[in-house]
């Protein structure tokens, strides 16, 4: 039985463990991204909201300025609501990867319930076909769930629609000549999905809430999981990383080649008091208008600690919560939602400088694998 | 501040018959306060299917915006099977996970026997603690016995739904006094 094991285990370590099919240098350090949901609210602090054209122009030109910052990924989700404004992301996302040119783009997230694989694949192997091989794709399914109505889906089949999507999706992704029967979708038939993306592939991540359930999905699934913490303790979310592994593992597929990727609220300012005071209006008023209920004072007070998930605070203090983070999950990806709440586009680009001359410097530093 | 009262069933009258006068008593003794009276009878509300309120269209909409802009809220309910009913049920799953957050929510139960006295306590108690109410503890319990011709005939009925009343307001302004000291004290 010993050397049996030992075989095994001799098997494992001869496959390329390393997180190359998704485009991930670990040698690098943590990556750093920013992530949009589109939010196009009033500023709460002057009752101003600009035009649609303009925050669409700024979130392109903010994904200019990340590349010239260093920042490694930049990511716009779909929101079919009001208060976003950029529910064709992948138009958007385009727009992006022709102004850019070695930043990595993605989506987050793509709600592939409500479209079709095929169509979201050739949006994307085109982006990523424009870009010279920088698009990825976040699938989600969707925490607001009004766009199954105006999309023309019953919100019953939210589970199943997602799940035999993304398995299509991921298919479609692993195979160039598609044979495919489901429920939600005409059947296809020796079909050839183009064009191909530049490498044959692209990375595909599955968007996950927050809850170990969730996770849990991703990992049987064998596919990188893209993380949302909104708040509490980072120590909780360990526990959900580590189910997410503990699935994969039990599935047969290797961790050690699944990246792990979170997303949170980030800000930064001289000071964490000045930080917390000013990203607390526009997280405040953009969950009341989002989702029907502010963000309690109390729960963003703790921000302040250390070992809290949320990033908002001095330079110095969020360095060192994305180091304490990346200790306890040792994951590949960081993502910052810097505009929650329809934060101003001049301190976004104050943001942007100092993640590029304090925040990245010192990140790489501290998680870049030998 | 506002209040809402909400009668729990779209059947029977005693909920209602009791609802009716937490309302007279409301608005004669504390005209100040913005009192709507909700009967789901009078509404028409779907069944929840895990979307957000603000989702929600018509009555389901209407009803479940006028519960999440209140300060308080009083809810009557009758006991059926031993339980609240499902149309009151229905009513909490519309509303986010935290949806009492802030709020004050008391509580009038009417029965058809006296062997329901402690449903509330152990039934609809930890749902609105669930949902983060600020609970007024004690709540007025009414039986069929104390009603006649859709009118309250107990007293004591009456004096305890004045003490409900005074109660809810009391915990009202205490609580939203208490937490805007607190948030004042926050930098930000």
């Amino acid at each position: 039985m010993v050397g049996k094991k030992n075989k095994v285990t001799l098997f494992i370590r001869m496959v390329e463990r390393n997180m190359k099919e998704y485009r991930i240098d670990q040698s690098k350090g943590l990556e750093f991204g920013l992530y949009t949901l589109g939010d196009h609210i009033a500023n709460p602090n002057t009752g101003e909201r600009i035009s649609a054209q303009q925050r669409i122009n700024e979130i392109i030109e903010l994904a200019k300025l990340a590349e010239q910052a260093g920042i490694d990924f930049f990511s716009v989700g779909e929101s079919h609501q009001e208060y976003f404004t950029t529910q064709a992301h992948t138009v958007v996302l385009s727009a992006i990867a022709q102004a850019t040119e070695k930043i990595k783009i993605g989506s987050s997230s793509t709600i592939i319930s409500t479209s079709d694989p095929v169509r979201v694949y050739e949006d994307f192997a085109t982006i990523d076909l424009i870009s010279d091989g920088r698009a990825e794709i976040v699938a989600g399914r969707a925490s607001r769930i009004g766009l199954f109505e105006l999309l023309g889906y019953n919100v019953q089949d939210y589970e199943a629609l997602f799940e035999e999507k993304f398995d299509l999706l991921l298919k479609i992704n692993k195979e160039e000549v598609i044979n495919w029967t489901g429920q939600f979708r005409q059947s296809l038939k020796n079909a050839k999905v183009l064009p191909r993306p530049k490498e044959g592939s692209l990375p595909i991540w599955r968007a996950v809430g927050g809850t170990p359930a969730s996770a849990m999905k991703a990992g049987y699934a064998g596919v990188p999981m893209m993380l949302a913490t909104l708040g509490g303790a980072a120590y909780h979310f360990k526990s959900v990383i580590d189910a997410y592994r503990e699935v994969a593992k039990n599935n047969g597929y290797d961790p050690e080649t699944l990246p792990v990727g979170t997303t949170g609220f980030f800000h930064v300012a001289e000071t964490t008091q000045d930080a917390l005071k000013e990203m607390y209006p526009f997280i405040n008023e953009g969950m009341k208008l989002t989702n029907g209920q502010g963000f309690p004072k109390q729960a963003f007070a703790q921000a302040i600690d250390k070992r809290s998930v949320i990033n908002v605070g001095s330079p110095q203090e969020v360095i060192e919560k994305i180091l304490y983070q990346h200790e306890l999950f040792g994951h590949q990806r960081y993502l910052a939602q810097m505009d929650f709440g329809g934060m101003p586009y001049a301190k976004l680009v104050k943001n942007i400088e100092i993640i590029g001359t304090e925040i990245l410097p010192a990140i790489r530093k501290y998680t870049a694998q030998k | 501040m506002k209040i809402v009262g909400l009668s729990g069933s779209i059947v029977g009258s005693k909920t209602r018959t009791a609802m009716n006068y937490l309302s007279k008593e409301i608005s004669e003794k504390y005209p100040e306060v913005e009192f709507n009276l909700i009967d789901l009878a009078e509404y028409d509300i779907q069944f929840s299917d895990g979307r957000n309120y603000l989702e929600y269209e018509g009555d389901t909409g209407f009803v479940s915006k006028q519960i999440m802009e209140a300060d308080a809220i009083v809810i009557g309910t009758p006991i059926f099977q031993a339980s609240i009913p499902a149309t009151l049920k229905n009513i909490f799953d519309l509303l986010p996970e935290k949806g009492f957050r802030d709020k004050v929510v008391s509580m009038i139960v009417t029965a058809g026997s006296p062997k329901h006295y402690l449903i509330a306590e152990q039934q609809l108690k930890p749902i609105l603690s669930y949902m983060k109410a600020q609970i007024v503890q004690s709540y007025v319990f009414i039986e069929e016995k104390d009603f006649y011709r859709k009118e309250i005939v107990n007293d004591d009925i009456i004096f305890r739904i004045q003490r409900l009343v005074e109660d809810t307001i009391v915990l009202t302004e205490t609580y939203s006094s208490l937490r805007k000291a607190k948030e004042e004290e926050y930098w930000f």
